[in-house]
């Protein structure tokens, strides 16, 4: 449900971008106000659920174990799917963000003539790691347009990024993330749409932000391959943004402004939003600690003394019962 | 049982379709008779001090809820949000990705959109969302947010005692959404409102007045084990006197008392005293804490802490050393997870040494806690027992992973090793079906009533598929576990979908394939059917 929403919201925004500037031309507010608030808002949203969430405390030791456990016995433990200790956490938290590897066990149902079948399914895992590192790898490309001499480190990026060599019509050399990213968010998407499970229970914030990152791609894929942009009044722009002396240089086309502006949207919108698992995954008690529970005691600082039955309360009950049954008691 | 033929109970299944309308609009939720457990009733909750206790009736328009409900839900979902980060995280950080929907054993076998655990968590989410979140409320329903009414209350009682805690969608979720913990914190905010099951609120009262939750008396639980007794000297020749209350022993054993009551649980209870009867542990039974499963877990945090308070309490009266506990699936991941918070620091005990072989079980040294299955493995390796496997000759074994041993604790080796030991023929399911991939038996957290016979079976399919697998294959005939209420569910699942293998614990086998001292030749097995090579196959 809520797809039709979700791409109504996104080309609302694109075309609010257009009519900003390239009608009403208010290219400051795209150019400068919009970018900060965007950032000042995804970094105190973003610190703020993560104090939120960290001020639950964790009361009971539960992870999900998925290996043999450690114990004084001589069977081999696994030690990153069932740590004890927190190195082994570390390691499975390590997994965990940078190999999906809860996601890469992924299985895939069937029922055929009554016959349950489960077989292993990577695809899923494919497109969101696809997604996850191209992303990264293009949000690292862009710190050129934020340092005055590009660091060597997103110089490597950049050339990893682009070692295929390859020229489409005379256009720059193609970074192989932009298709990357394409692939993976159309795959991302189509499932949504395809796999009548997913469809059934996505929300309109589940397409939204694909929605929003296929616009910004889609964008920043326009200017850099088919439609030349102002590289150096860009610049400017951003370096601008990032010593505090903002600037509007003239000659940067609406194209630029939309881009600016979703990205402006993601970051506003990222706090509020299922985007936050990038910092909730560390927080998650299922991965994030050691299944040590018989060795080492855990605290539950909110832990309250409890009514229960004691002995003498069941004795007084079957006193005359257990004495005939021949079973000692405390008070003959 | 009033069900259709196996072929066809699953025929409506159609895991690739989706109804036309959308979720939030198919209320109110049908209760379907053989999907739903009969209500809690007014005594068993008045007993434990529940809220609002009263005859509760699940068909009835009518609950009987207190006039302000919605606000104790709603301040229940506050106090808990602030007290669990799980189900803070929980709620917020879903991506709906549907790496979870097949892997529940309840939408496999029901095809239910609602038993996908994303939507089962949805569920609780969507009221969530529009009373604790601005996107909730500033968008409702298209920030996926709902209010809550009575329809809505009685969806999530429907769908969250539709649930096992089995952990199975945790295991894949990339970001470890536990399901469980989401059901747990539900059941809680059900029963603030006295929402609870009969088939769950008999037994915690059961328990929380004898002990256990059978509701076995002091003198009853002696008379069966000494009945029990009578059985092993007709098999073995051998009388056996169980210890019972007795102070100053060196151990309290401790088992869920189905496995004092029902078939097959009761051959598994014959086997732990052989065994213990064999090396001469100094051991004993406690007539008070005679319960290591716990029914309380299924009803809240609390209620689960208050009826095992009474373990290191009759440890300390008896004046034990330590614990070991028997066979069971979510008393173990209570005890495991849970146990060392509630009670301890447990200084009053000590680190458990087995007095047979002297292995520190060093991993067990703060909870003073060492599963029978730890144990047994232990003096197996070691070399301390006797086995004559051929007494196991006719069976064809495979193991069933228990959800809560296996995702909450991680226990594989150690049955495995066990039964390989004391039986020749051994095969595992498939892989996608086992160990931390296990599925459910279809009726754990308090789901094996018999009035949802028809939701068991299809909740245990995907177990009874794998099963059918290997009887096919390598001609397994029995389905070996160490959990007492698989050993309740699995046999009328595999009466229904693979009959021909029965259901054992795997201290039975060891039991049966144990050569004791000044025995005489055994005729029978615990079971008292003729052994192989005795008349029998």
């Amino acid at each position: 449900m809520g797809i039709g929403l979700a791409l109504i919201s996104v080309l609302g925004l694109i075309l609010f971008a257009y009519l900003g500037t390239a009608v009403i031309g208010l290219n400051a507010l795209f150019a400068v106000v919009f970018p900060y608030a965007a950032f000042i808002i995804f970094v105190l949203g973003f610190i703020y659920r993560m104090v939120q969430w960290g001020k639950s405390p964790v009361p009971y030791r539960i992870p999900t174990t998925a290996g043999q456990h450690y114990s004084s016995l001589w069977f081999k433990q696994n030690k990153i799917d069932n740590p004890s200790t927190a190195w082994g956490v570390a390691l499975r938290m390590f997994f965990e963000v940078f190999t999906f590897r809860s996601l890469f066990r992924n299985t895939k149902a069937e029922i055929l003539q009554g016959r349950l079948y489960v077989g292993s399914s990577k695809w899923l895992w494919l497109g969101a790691i696809a997604f996850h590192y191209s992303f990264l790898v293009i949000f690292l490309r862009h710190m050129r347009f934020f340092t005055p001499e590009t660091p060597w480190v997103i110089s490597i990026v950049e050339s990893l990024d682009s070692f295929l060599q390859v020229h489409i019509l005379g256009s720059p050399i193609l970074y192989i993330t932009n298709l990357s990213i394409l692939a993976a968010l159309l795959y991302l998407l189509g499932r949504r749409i395809l796999d009548p499970k997913i469809k059934y229970i996505s929300l309109p914030s589940d397409y939204f932000p694909l929605f929003l990152i296929l616009g910004i791609i889609t964008t920043g894929v326009l200017m850099r391959y088919f439609f030349k942009v102002d590289v150096t009044a860009i610049k400017e722009l951003t370096l601008g943004l990032v010593y505090f002396k903002p600037v509007v240089p003239k000659g940067i086309g609406s194209l630029f402004y939309i881009h600016l502006f979703l990205v402006s949207i993601l970051f506003a919108y990222f706090p509020f939003s299922k985007l936050m698992h990038m910092g909730g995954v560390f927080l998650s008690p299922t991965r994030n600690l050691a299944n040590n529970n018989r060795m080492e005691r855990h605290v539950n600082p909110w832990e309250y003394p409890v009514k229960h039955r004691h002995y003498e309360e069941y004795e007084d009950e079957f006193r005359e019962k257990m004495k005939k049954a021949g079973i000692p008691v405390e008070k003959e | 049982m009033g069900l259709p033929r196996p072929e066809e109970l699953i025929s409506d299944v159609n895991l690739k379709k989706m109804p036309s309308k959308p979720w939030m609009d198919t209320l109110p939720v049908e209760f379907k008779p053989g999907f739903y457990c009969y209500g809690a009733k007014a005594k068993n909750l008045a007993y434990v001090d529940m809220p609002n206790a009263r005859d509760f009736h699940v068909t009835d328009p009518d609950w009987k809820l207190p006039e302000d409900w919605k606000k104790i839900v709603l301040e229940g979902i506050k106090q808990r949000i602030e007290r669990f980060r799980t189900f803070h995280v929980f709620m917020d950080i879903c991506v709906r990705c549907g790496a979870c929907a097949d892997k529940c054993h309840f939408f496999i076998g029901t095809g239910d959109p609602k038993n996908m655990p994303v939507l089962r968590a949805e569920l609780l989410r969507s009221v969530y969302r529009k009373y604790f979140t601005s996107s909730g409320k500033i968008f409702g329903r298209n920030g996926g947010a709902r209010e809550l009414d009575l329809d809505v209350l009685k969806e999530l009682w429907y769908y969250f005692y539709q649930c096992t805690e089995c952990r199975r969608c945790s295991l894949f979720c990339p970001y470890g959404i536990d399901t469980a913990e989401i059901t747990i914190m539900a059941r809680e905010l059900l029963n603030l409102l006295g929402l609870n099951t009969d088939w769950i609120s008999g037994p915690v009262a059961n328990c929380y007045r004898t002990g256990n939750h059978l509701g076995i008396e002091p003198h009853t639980m002696k008379s069966t084990l000494e009945f029990m007794c009578n059985d092993i000297e007709d098999i073995t020749g051998i009388r056996i006197e169980p210890p019972i209350n007795k102070k100053g022993a060196e151990i309290l054993f401790i088992t869920p008392s189905g496995d004092l009551f029902a078939d097959p649980g009761i051959y598994n209870c014959m086997g732990y005293m052989m065994l213990f009867h064999e090396l001469g542990l100094d051991y004993t039974w406690s007539t008070f804490a005679c319960e290591g499963g716990n029914f309380g877990f299924f009803t809240s945090l609390e209620m689960a802490k208050r009826l095992h308070s009474k373990i290191y309490e009759e440890a300390k009266r008896l004046g034990v050393k330590w614990i070991i506990g028997g066979e069971c699936g979510h008393m173990w991941r209570v005890w495991h997870q849970y146990h060392d918070t509630w009670f301890g620091p447990i200084d009053f005990l000590e680190e458990p040494v087995s007095p047979i072989t002297g292995t520190k079980f060093e991993h067990a040294k703060s909870t003073k806690i060492v599963h029978i299955s730890e144990f047994t493995a232990d003096l197996i390796r070691h070399g301390v027992l006797k086995f004559d496997k051929s007494r196991n000759d006719n069976l064809i074994v495979t193991f069933h992973d228990s959800c809560n041993v296996s995702r909450g604790m991680g226990m594989f080796e150690e049955p495995r090793y066990i039964i390989k030991n004391v039986c020749n023929h051994f095969y595992d399911m498939p892989d996608e079906t086992i160990r931390e991939q296990t599925f459910c038996c279809g009726s754990g957290s308090g789901l094996n009533a018999g009035e949802i016979m028809e939701q068991r079976m299809r909740g245990g399919f995907p177990r009874a598929n794998a099963v059918r697998y290997v009887h096919e294959k390598f001609g397994v005939n029995l389905l070996a576990n160490i959990c007492a209420i698989d050993r309740a569910a699995l046999p009328p699942l595999m009466n229904y979908w693979v009959p021909g293998v029965r259901v054992s614990g795997v201290t039975e086998l060891v039991a049966n394939a144990m050569i004791m001292k000044g025995e005489k030749e055994r005729e029978m097995n615990l079971r008292m059917e003729p052994l192989p090579g005795k008349g029998g196959e």
